[in-house]
């Protein structure tokens, strides 16, 4: 048993480190460092960024235009971006729809789209939850219809989906749709590539209850998506749906961010003189603690990925503490405050750090409920871990 | 990184586990339990003879030199069979605090008989409050609160404070004048004892020159104090902290063991026509123990990792840490095993409410969590 980085992997991290400090614009940073959204510019700027020093797509294999980074190197480099106050890289086309045209797309697809997914051109936003369709992800009710005609097969797509996460700034969004309504549920799903210019396609914001504009809904009416955006084998589309949320689930513990943001609410803290409260002093330690036990329990999913490449349902212990505990922190962040977490939306009340808290705190429930719900992951540990 | 375990790591478990499993059954515990002493020196024996009494001894000593990861490697496999023995105190405690603060001397005639079991050697630490052991002309008077397998020693090492100022460490034979051993059972069924001394004789043993030094340089010692004085307390601690990480590698052996036997249990108990752990209340209880175990075991590594740190507020941090996250997962665990075993968690019959009381025995044992996670606050402000 070795818990220590090896001479290349802590070369590697300062890499890294050094790369993030002097790449970062400071704008960015300060931004992500004091909890505030970025526009589709900023995240569109660091991707670049990223793109030029051939670093944008942390997990992708070298024949795609990735780095070939072991999972401790991508590791290493989500934590030090973190650390460096850069921002999370958008995921939907980096470790969303990329690992399935790799991995099910056929090569005309993989040339078309992935590309222009390492250099941002094209944002990508995720198709899948429906109003009638969250945690059982299977009974999606959006329609697509096979037509044949001279202008070329496609397909009538009829349906909505929801809490589509920055569908605003998206040019693709890869959907899961029903082509077999008779079939029984999961196999009669398929999985489209849609272009968010289609006629029919409207996004309509949804406004959550930090005031942010996150999510969104996607109303599908009559929209004709050609045949070649098929992934895959038509009705085969759960299979795909599965193996993207397996690669959903890498570095899903968020250990780097967490870091970030326990620095900063002991910073806070310290600033409160809150640290001087025992009890509070005691709520922080604790946070403190289950974070270095969350560290070192992803160091051993990582070490074990080794020998069995993708994580299996272990990867839902790392959500439900990495969630819990990134939610703790921003819960211990508003309290340090005190009322100053309160005034809404203003910036010139209170410190500088406090006025982002309360929204802070509140847009981070999500945490719990997106990726499925910490209940969905508790099912399957006590499934597919325990047996029960 | 990684946290695979080499083919004589795997064989040094492989032999405990046989041990518990072929010597070590409930009932040979049971009997050994009703005894008078509480435990067997018959089975000690068998441990010396069996090497682990040997492996963090030494070799010059006649040891097998391991270190921290052996020694959880094995209590971890001891864990679920509840040893009566006093294998941490005596084969992991007291070498460790042996080879920090006893002379060469010292060293040389106790260590081999540590690896033999010809003797049991136990440290008493923790003075009864009011009632601190303290020294006057190399004569010791006090009391020393719940020792943990007092009663088996054939040698105590003995904290006192010197009417010069400071603290010693001393050695005081069972059996002399002034020196009584009140012994007694605990929650756990281990034996343990309260040490009474009434000017009862005593030795020196801390190797106080170069400790102290040693301390001193390394800036754990307050500068105003005298170092070889305090250079006492400072080893202790050093050697109870190689004892924490042993202990925290038990407590998650006996969770591992608590879990499996929960989880069986819920597969075969049937209530409403179907086994309750079709029941989502309870596969969510099941999930949350679980990820206890898990960050049990993760935090059990990293004490083991760090238990030897010269750096002395890195190791507490990383202890503190530790055992909070055990402590947490002890609580937790062991009420819920309890709880989902319904009326059969409350017998005397099943091992599982002797697991239970072990895991909460632990949580008290060397610091409780409370104490811990203030300790981890404190540590982490100031680093």
């Amino acid at each position: 048993m070795d818990l220590t980085f090896t001479a290349e992997e802590q070369a590697f991290r300062e890499e890294v480190r050094r790369f993030v400090a002097e790449q970062l614009p400071a704008a960015i940073r300060h931004k992500v460092t004091n909890g505030v959204h970025l526009n589709r510019d900023e995240h569109v700027q660091w991707q670049r960024i990223l793109h030029r020093r051939g670093w944008g797509g942390p997990g992708w294999p070298q024949e795609f235009g990735g780095p070939g980074w072991t999972p401790t190197e991508q590791y290493i480099f989500e934590e030090e971006s973190a650390r460096g106050g850069a921002p999370r890289l958008i995921s939907f086309g980096l470790k969303m729809i990329a690992p399935v045209l790799m991995a099910f797309g056929n090569p005309a697809q993989q040339q078309r789209f992935l590309p222009k997914i390492l250099s941002a051109e094209e944002w990508w936003c995720q198709g899948y939850s429906e109003p009638g369709a969250g945690s059982d992800l299977a009974s999606v009710k959006t329609r697509a219809v096979r037509v044949n005609s001279t202008e070329g097969d496609h397909y009538i797509v009829n349906g909505q989906k929801t809490w589509t996460t920055l569908g605003q700034y998206a040019d693709w969004i890869f959907c899961l749709v029903r082509t077999d309504p008779e079939a029984k549920k999961q196999s009669g799903i398929s999985f489209l590539l849609i272009d968010m210019k289609t006629p029919g396609v409207t996004v309509r914001p949804i406004i959550t209850l930090d005031g942010a504009h996150e999510v969104n809904e996607v109303w599908l009416e009559e929209v004709r998506v050609p045949v070649e955006n098929l992934i895959g084998e038509e009705n085969k589309g759960w299979t795909y749906a599965k193996f993207l949320l397996g690669h959903e689930r890498t570095n899903i513990a968020g250990i780097g961010i967490a870091k970030r943001e326990l620095a900063r609410l002991k910073r806070i803290a310290e600033a409160e003189g809150r640290l001087d409260d025992p009890l509070f002093a005691a709520r922080v330690a604790q946070v403190e603690i289950d974070l270095m036990a969350l560290e070192t329990t992803n160091l051993r999913v990582l070490s074990a990925e080794r020998v069995k490449k993708a994580p299996g349902p272990e990867a839902s212990i790392l959500k439900i503490k990495g969630t819990e505990i990134q939610q703790a922190i921003a819960e211990l962040m508003m309290q340090a405050v005190g009322p100053y977490a309160l005034p809404f939306q203003q910036q010139d009340v209170g410190p500088e750090y406090a006025a982002n808290l309360g929204a802070g705190y509140c847009n981070l429930r999500k945490l719990s409920i997106f990726g499925g719900a910490n209940e969905i992951q508790k099912n399957i540990i006590s499934q597919m871990i325990m047996g029960l | 990184m990684n946290f695979d375990f080499t083919e004589e790591q795997v064989a040094l478990v492989d032999t405990v586990r046989r041990f518990v499993a072929r010597d070590y059954g409930f009932e040979t515990r049971r009997a050994i339990r009703a005894t008078k002493s509480g435990w067997s020196r018959e089975t000690w024996q068998s441990l010396a003879d069996l090497g682990v009494l040997a492996l963090n001894i030494e070799e010059e000593h006649g040891g097998l030199g391991y270190g921290a990861v052996e020694a959880g490697l094995v209590m971890n496999a001891f864990g679920a069979g509840l040893l009566l023995e006093p294998y941490l105190a005596a084969a992991i405690v007291a070498p460790a605090l042996i080879r920090r603060a006893a002379s060469a001397d010292f060293q040389a005639t106790w260590l081999p008989k540590i690896a033999t079991g010809e003797a049991v050697i136990i440290l008493a630490h923790a003075d009864a409050r009011g009632e601190p052991v303290s020294e006057r002309d190399g004569r010791l008077s006090g009391r020393k609160a719940v020792v943990a397998h007092g009663g088996c020693a054939d040698l105590l090492l003995v904290s006192a404070r010197l009417a010069s100022g400071g603290s010693g460490l001393f050695a005081v034979t069972p059996g002399s004048a002034g020196v009584t051993l009140h012994s007694y059972p605990t929650l756990d069924g281990q034996p343990a004892a309260d040490l009474i001394l009434h000017d009862a004789p005593a030795s020196r043993i801390l190797r106080s020159a170069t400790v102290g030094a040693d301390a001193a340089a390394n800036g754990t010692l307050d500068a105003t104090l005298d170092a070889t004085l305090n250079a006492a307390l400072d080893t202790i601690e050093a050697a109870l902290d190689i004892g924490l990480a042993a202990l925290c590698a038990e407590a998650v052996g006996i969770l591992e063991a608590t879990v499996a036997a929960t989880t069986d249990y819920l597969k075969t108990r049937q209530q409403f026509g179907q086994p309750i752990g079709r029941f989502q209340a309870l596969q969510h209880r099941m999930a949350d123990m679980l990820l206890h175990l898990e960050q049990a075991r993760s935090m059990s590594y990293l004490a083991a990792m760090h238990c030897a740190d010269e750096d002395r507020t890195a190791r507490q941090r990383a202890l503190s840490a530790a055992k909070v996250t055990i402590g947490q997962a002890c609580r937790f665990i062991g009420q819920n095993a309890v709880q989902l075993h319904g009326g059969m968690g409350m017998t005397d019959e099943l091992i599982l409410s002797h697991w239970f009381k072990r895991l909460t025995a632990i949580e008290m044992s060397f610091g409780d969590t409370d104490m811990h996670l203030q300790r981890f606050a404190r540590l982490s402000r100031a680093a």
